[in-house]
């Protein structure tokens, strides 16, 4: 509740850190780059980058809208669920139908995930239950309900159309559609976040939820709005996954929210609200994306990358505790 | 639907008065909530056994009772710390990947020759210092325990798959796997379950006859004022944490002993059960409020719900689905409730609208769902 007690300074402080933080994982990330390339100098190739950019898409998607959550004091703890059910809800339809246009799936994954995430947003928002029990239950329903959807079946490769296959791979515009969609996702939600009211709004509802309502804000509807939005973006990201990975299992995106948690955290989102930034974000989705990628070049066993990702987790967490106490301390002063 | 969590008002109040550290507490109020809450799980424990020995004559069985009661205790197990911290106002999401360290390093280490009672002391131990170095970083350096346990939640799971890659540790010896196989001599009750209801008894008074429980739910009610009354904050939140961890490497050694094997996947996702069992028992996610009773009772009505939907041939995931729509329901339809009564006539008319145009998309959703899934799977 340290809220409260300082609420005028709180977000400045805050926002020094995120500045702190971007400029943070971008040395990181360099130092890291330069040290791997050292060993391994196959990781400074174009072809490399793109392949490391292909493999944080679909995660920086997602986690832009984790973030949007977690600066209301949410959590999403649905969206691998959600991935995993619009992903085999839009593989059926392309089974069923393989010349179903392949340019409508990306709106109907997005509308579709968006449906369950009103559903999380409704009983969040407007029936008052604590995001992390809410979302928790829903983790465990929509995964359920991918079961029941698909009798426990599999959508493969050969069972989709080709044209659905290159959605996400295609490359009519030189960088992979995939990317593409992604860099755009992230434009959209930049400006949203900085250049609208409503974002503004959620900035406002996260750092200080009486002050928004005393201000006129409807934080209900901004709390609806973004689970909405988390559930919108991972639909998204359900076609994407689907078209990439040519295939949808009872167990795609399975732990998922995890790594959007992490991106954003080691972005330099606050899981106490108010502070989060889209560039700091997509640095720490690229930070765990070229983790991921050096693994492999550095021969080093795959069985590291979840003990590592645990620690930079951590690492994220302390840094940024240390950076905010010294800069109070500096402002007392 | 009666209320879990009558203290939670809305804006889920940091403003408890100070004399829950000095008075008793009152007696009156713990027989009236447990009228509420636990006596409506009682109620509904006494339905699904009725629904489910109907549906099946294979409920009622002593012999199958007592084989799937064994599968919750690890679930029991961790739950029992869990309400101290979920109580305190925290939360683990690293138990289960702390259940698996530690039984993935008993298995290493038992295989590189260790004997098997060293190497599960070795990893109670390992257990204890996971929960420990999440009570330093949530007590001490202060971080948010959702981020801590994000974090350790990732590191103990990947500890375990760096010891064991993708290998199993077996071979475990009989006197082991009695832990988590055998039952009390001449009885139909599984050890494990002994155990649990030994330790659940503990926990139990530990909870509501102690000054170390007053001071938790203190700590859960106004953390602030708790700490300006002179009691060791601090000290209790990294006892409540390693408690957790310990007791996160004795449900590891059980469940290893089941199994009678180990591979770093073991207990995969078991946290969520966890968290469930606790929640669903009337223990608010934020802090203050909750009672051990309500916790094993929810517990007995997961295990006894599972078991009927298992001999139904319901699917676990499917299984799963009832109890996390379970969970919403058990706080959703009490803040429904008071939400009708508190509504004041204005603007009804305009949340009418949003609510109509709401479930016009759900029902959209759920019809193309049934529409889509008919096209491949058919009809059926």
């Amino acid at each position: 509740m340290s809220a409260q007690q300082t609420p005028a300074r709180r977000p400045n402080l805050l926002a020094l850190v995120a500045r702190y933080r971007e400029a943070g994982i971008g040395i990181f990330i360099l130092v890291l780059a330069v040290l791997v390339t050292l060993r391994a100098p196959a990781f400074l190739t174009v072809d490399n980058f793109r392949s490391i950019l292909l493999n944080i898409s679909i995660l920086s998607i997602v986690a832009l809208a984790q973030t949007m959550v977690i600066i209301t004091k949410g959590i999403d703890l649905s969206v691998g669920s959600i991935i995993g059910l619009v992903a085999m809800m839009v593989a059926f339809v392309f089974k069923a139908s393989p010349d179903f246009p392949v340019i409508v799936a990306l709106p109907l994954g997005m509308a579709l995930g968006a449906a369950l995430g009103a559903f999380n947003g409704l009983v969040i928002s407007y029936g008052r239950v604590p995001p992390i029990i809410a979302t928790l239950g829903t983790l465990s329903i929509y995964r359920g309900l991918v079961f029941f959807y698909s009798q426990g079946t599999w959508i493969n490769s050969f069972e989709l159309p080709a044209a659905f296959k290159q959605l996400s791979k295609g490359t009519p515009l030189g960088l992979p559609n995939m990317v593409i969609i992604a860099i755009v996702f992230a434009v959209v939600v930049y400006f949203f976040l900085n250049h609208t009211r409503t974002g503004r709004n959620i900035y406002a509802v996260g750092s200080n939820a009486e002050a928004a309502q005393m201000a006129g804000i409807r934080r209900q509807r901004i709390i609806f709005l973004v689970y909405v939005l988390s559930g919108l973006a991972s639909g998204l990201a359900a076609v994407l996954w689907a078209s990439r990975f040519e295939s949808a299992q009872t167990n795609t995106a399975l732990g998922f929210e995890l790594q959007t948690v992490a991106a954003s955290v080691v972005g330099g989102v606050s899981i106490s609200g108010g502070v989060g930034t889209v560039p700091g974000v997509l640095l720490g989705a690229l930070l765990l994306g070229a983790i991921d990628n050096s693994l492999p070049l550095l021969r080093i066993s795959p069985f590291w990358q979840l003990a590592l990702q645990g620690l930079l987790i951590l690492t994220a967490v302390v840094v940024d505790n240390l950076i905010l106490r010294r800069a109070q301390r500096r402002r007392r002063r | 639907m009666t209320d879990p969590h009558p203290a939670a008002a809305p804006s889920s109040g940091s403003s408890q008065p100070t004399s829950l550290l000095s008075a008793a507490p009152p007696r009156r109020a713990f027989l009236a909530r447990f009228q509420r809450w636990e006596w409506m799980l009682v109620g509904l424990i006494a339905l699904v056994v009725v629904l489910n020995s109907q549906l099946s004559p294979y409920f009622l069985d002593a012999r199958n009772l007592s084989r799937t009661s064994s599968d919750f205790m690890e679930i029991g197990l961790m739950m029992l710390p869990m309400v101290f911290i979920i109580i305190t106002g925290g939360i683990d999401l690293s138990v289960a990947s702390n259940l698996a360290m530690c039984a993935s390093f008993m298995g290493w280490l038992f295989m590189r020759g260790v004997p098997i009672w060293p190497a599960a002391l070795a990893a109670l131990l390992l257990g204890a210092a996971g929960g420990l170095f999440n009570g330093l970083l949530v007590a001490r350096v202060k971080l948010p325990p959702l981020v801590v346990t994000l974090g350790t939640y990732a590191f103990y799971r990947g500890i375990a798959y760096v010891l064991l890659g993708d290998q199993a540790a077996r071979g475990y010896p009989a006197a082991f796997t009695f832990i988590g196989q055998g039952k009390l001599p001449n009885t139909l009750i599984p050890f494990s379950v002994a155990l649990f209801i030994v330790l659940a008894i503990v926990f139990g008074l530990v909870l509501h006859k102690t000054t170390f429980g007053r001071y938790l739910f203190a700590i859960g009610n106004n953390e602030n004022a708790t700490a300006y009354s002179g009691v060791p904050v601090a000290r209790i939140k990294i006892a409540v944490y390693t408690i957790s961890g310990l007791m996160a490497g004795l449900a590891g050694i059980v469940l290893a002993a089941r199994f009678g094997s180990t591979r770093p996947d073991i207990g995969l996702g078991l946290e969520l059960a966890v968290i469930t069992a606790a929640v669903l028992g009337g223990v608010d996610i934020n802090g203050g409020v909750g009672t051990m009773g309500g916790a094993v009772l929810s517990l007995l009505l997961i295990g006894l719900l599972r078991f009927g939907m298992g001999l139904l041939n319901i699917q676990g995931q499917v299984q799963g689905m009832v109890i996390g729509l379970l969970l919403i329901l058990s706080i959703l339809l009490p803040n429904i409730v008071r939400n009708l009564s508190a509504r004041s006539g204005r603007g009804q008319r305009q949340s009418l609208a949003q609510a109509a145009l709401l479930a016009g998309a759900l029902a959209l959703f759920v019809l193309f769902f049934f529409w889509s899934r008919a096209q491949v799977l058919g009809a059926g």
